[in-house]
């Protein structure tokens, strides 16, 4: 690495002084350098000046468990794309684009991603008219030609009680040459929003981001203003939040596990699962009220502490929980006619996992060990490892298999920590954030990394407060394993990996 | 074969005996708000102490707008307690405005004519017009079987042709605006709307972005307002039960 990049670690500050900012050819060949080298790109986004825009890339590197940052600046109307030799990085310059109003030039693939006014008025990537109202999915799809090809396109309204996106098919008879998702539907605006923040509705905002990963971005954001404010959190919380964070993570798996076995036609599991999912949801209820884990958290600790009853009702749930979810979910491996149907189906090859820089389960499925807990641990983390699990085929099954041998790991650390719960306090009093600083903070969400970015101006309020989910990095996975697939496994490769559309278009 | 069938036996039956029987709720839920009277201290609130959603206004004594409520862990808004009663359902919007002593009110049973038509069969549409998956979760779980909404003869179908009603979650994001009016469109009347949400009622922790509506009623006619974010299982089956008359 050489020294353009500032390093940085998972949950803290810098000052935005101390990252140099170096040209713009520079800045893009550190890129690519350090992306060949195992760095991966967490972060990439723009902030409008008054007339040039200042980009910012985090990158991490999980050999060294370190982050770095650093920046540039672009004159406000065109950029080099380094889209088509770094793929993961197609998608941050989409984003970019529209926010800022900044055309990437040479970018294989220029399209918009949630269909909005981008933040600087008067300046769009597409010179669409101002005068005339966007239209959400309106754009140029990728089309395949030839005889007997046809297109198939569903959406943004699905069948089941599901969010809305748009996907379009390219398909010759059953078979899938090419999947195209658009999305944007569900974009209510949050990072626009932020500026200026925290705001007092913030910490609800961030726990609705991507309403099933409450824990996921309420941490983060909560590692975010701890970063800022140079507050410590009582070992306590960091075990309650982590119990949380678990739960979430088991919640969602064996949901996911259950709908799996659904779209394969396998009711037994897929009934189980689904109110064995509801068992760890109540379980979350039990720790602050709420089954998503809503008013949980809070900068400093958590606002909910837990009492010896408590406890043992959680110990005793789990124990039961855990009964019911081995019972159904090795139903699973021992009927062929459901592992002939999860085998080889869906494949995404490990080549593909890194170029596009997949998170979480998806990527672990590839073989690609990939995990915030062990790569920046954060939290309790630190103190206890939690084993990544992997798998090697990058289909269906692996991506199912997954799910289990996290839950089971999920599960042995809840039981553990709740058996070794620290005393003290579980919540310390905020204090003023450090300004013009740059803070980072990284969690590990049921579907993988989460980043948030701060930056603040002088007085401490967000120049700019970036979120990725790692769905914005895990989509275009979900394009990739349908190609060659038979259309008709279309949901079941999509349930395998169960994105988040309002993360993706917070 | 067999070892689903002893699975089968081993997991037993798990359809609660709910509305037989009355649900326990988790002793921290935050249900029905009680406001209390003690409408000095409230002034005594600067303006930082505000409900951030405009949920909650003192003067008067307080009054607390359950539909625009998140049920916040620490409200810094007022003298709100918040019981553990999950029955929330309302028809008419300004039932969901709770004063110091003011009536607790529920969801009305539907006019004669279209509980004669729906009574033993209501087939609903969603459509998440921006909401985070939480609503829509809870709402997928009363088809476990652990909730089993199919035995009240309610059902979530795939095509609005086949629907009575429509089922709204999601403050209505700009861009789902427009998908949201074509799906009511094309229910068959006589059709039911129900906002599922404090995000479809009110717009949630996004009232007032520039890229929301504020809620489903900005577009459609909501025949069901259920608060929460997001309601328990329990509210919404609750106002679902009490449309068709079956809970009272
Ligand atoms: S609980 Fe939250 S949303 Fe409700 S009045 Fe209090 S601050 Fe407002």
């Amino acid at each position: 690495m050489t020294g353009s990049f500032r390093s940085i670690y998972n949950g803290s500050a810098i000052l935005v002084a101390d990252i140099p900012v170096v040209g713009s050819g520079q800045f893009l060949q550190d890129i690519l350098d350090a992306t060949d080298h195992g760095w991966r790109v967490s972060s990439y986004f723009g902030i409008p000046g008054d007339a040039d825009i200042a980009l910012y890339c985090v990158l991490a590197n999980k050999a060294e468990g370190r982050l770095a940052v650093t920046r540039t600046a672009s004159d406000g109307t065109t950029f080099p794309s380094i889209a088509s030799l770094c793929p993961q990085l197609q998608l941050f310059e989409r984003e970019i684009a529209e926010q800022c109003g900044l055309t990437f030039v040479d970018h294989p693939w220029f399209k918009p991603v949630r269909f909005h006014r981008s933040f600087r008025s008067g300046h769009d990537a597409w010179n669409r008219p101002e005068d005339k109202p966007l239209r959400v999915g309106v754009m140029n799809y990728f089309q395949v030609a030839g005889d007997e090809v046809h297109e198939v396109a569903v959406g943004p309204v699905h069948a089941g009680i599901i969010e809305p996106g748009h996907f379009r098919f390219q398909c010759h008879g059953e078979e899938v040459f090419h999947l195209e998702i658009s999305l944007g539907y569900q974009h209510r605006g949050i990072e626009a929003g932020l500026v200026g923040g925290p705001h007092p509705r913030t910490l609800q905002q961030m726990e609705t981001a991507a309403g099933d990963t409450t824990i996921g971005h309420g941490l983060a954001f909560c590692m975010v203003m701890e970063s800022l404010t140079g507050v410590r959190v009582p070992p306590r919380a960091e075990v309650l939040r982590g119990i949380a964070l678990e739960l979430e993570r088991l919640a969602n798996h064996t949901g996911d596990l259950g709908a799996i076995a659904g779209d394969v036609g396998y009711l037994p599991t897929a009934s189980f699962c689904g109110r064995i999912r509801g068992d760890f949801l109540n379980m979350t209820a039990v720790l602050c009220g709420s089954r998503f884990g809503r008013g949980l958290l809070t900068p400093g600790g958590t606002i909910f502490d837990l009492t010896p009853e408590h406890r043992d009702d959680l110990l005793k749930r789990l124990a039961d929980a855990r009964r019911d979810l081995t019972n159904a979910v090795d139903l699973l491996w021992s009927s062929p006619s459901v592992m002939g149907r999860l085998e080889g189906t869906g494949t995404v090859h490990q080549e593909t996992a890194l170029e596009l820089g997949l998170v979480g389960p998806a990527a672990r499925a590839c073989g690609i060990k990939r995990d915030v807990r062990h790569d920046y641990p954060f939290g309790i983390y630190r103190m206890t490892h939690l084993p990544v699990a992997t798998a090697f085929h990058g289909d269906v099954c692996s991506r199912t298999m997954i799910r289990w041998q996290e839950a089971q790991k999920s599960m042995d650390f809840i039981e553990e920590q709740l058996r070794q719960l620290p005393g003290g306090g579980h919540r310390t009093k905020a204090a003023p954030r450090t300004g013009l600083s740059l803070a980072v903070a990284l969690t590990e969400g049921w579907r993988g990394e989460i980043c948030h970015v701060a930056i603040t101006d002088d007085k401490g309020s967000f120049v700019r407060y970036k979120v990725v989910d790692p769905s914005f990095h895990n989509w275009q996975g979900v394009a990739m394993a349908l190609r060659g697939e038979q259309i008709s496994d279309f949901p079941l490769c999509n349930k395998s990996f169960n994105l988040s559309y309002c993360g993706f278009d917070l | 074969m067999f070892r689903a069938i002893i699975s089968r036996i081993r997991q037993g039956h798990r359809t609660m005996p709910y509305p037989k029987a009355p649900l326990q709720m988790p002793d921290r839920f935050r249900g029905y708000p009680v406001v209390s009277t003690l409408a000095q201290s409230a002034e005594q609130h600067d303006e930082t102490a505000e409900c951030p959603y405009g949920a909650f206004t003192a003067s008067g004594g307080g009054c607390l707008d359950m539909g625009k409520c998140l049920f916040c862990a620490e409200c810094p808004a007022g003298d709100i307690q918040f019981t553990t009663d999950y029955q929330l359902a309302v028809t008419d919007r300004d039932h969901l405005l709770v004063r110091p002593g003011s009536e607790h009110h529920h969801a009305r049973p539907l006019t004669p004519d279209l509980r004669r038509m729906f009574g033993r069969s209501l087939k609903f549409r969603e459509v998440s017009a921006g909401g985070c998956n939480a609503c829509e979760a809870d709402t997928n779980v009363l088809s476990t079987i652990g909730w089993d909404l199919g035995r009240f003869g309610i059902q979530f179908v795939a095509s609005p042709r086949h629907a009575d009603g429509l089922w709204v979650t999601g403050p209505v994001t700009e861009n789902m605006a427009q998908a949201l009016l074509t799906t009511y469109e094309a229910i068959p009347a006589p059709k039911i709307v129900v906002a599922c949400g404090a995000c479809a009622i009110n717009g949630g922790p996004y009232i007032d972005s520039p890229r929301v509506r504020n809620g489903a009623d900005s577009l459609v006619p909501v025949d069901l307002y259920i608060p929460g974010c997001p309601p328990h299982p329990a509210t919404i089956l609750d106002g679902l039960l009490r449309i068709l008359d079956k809970l009272r």
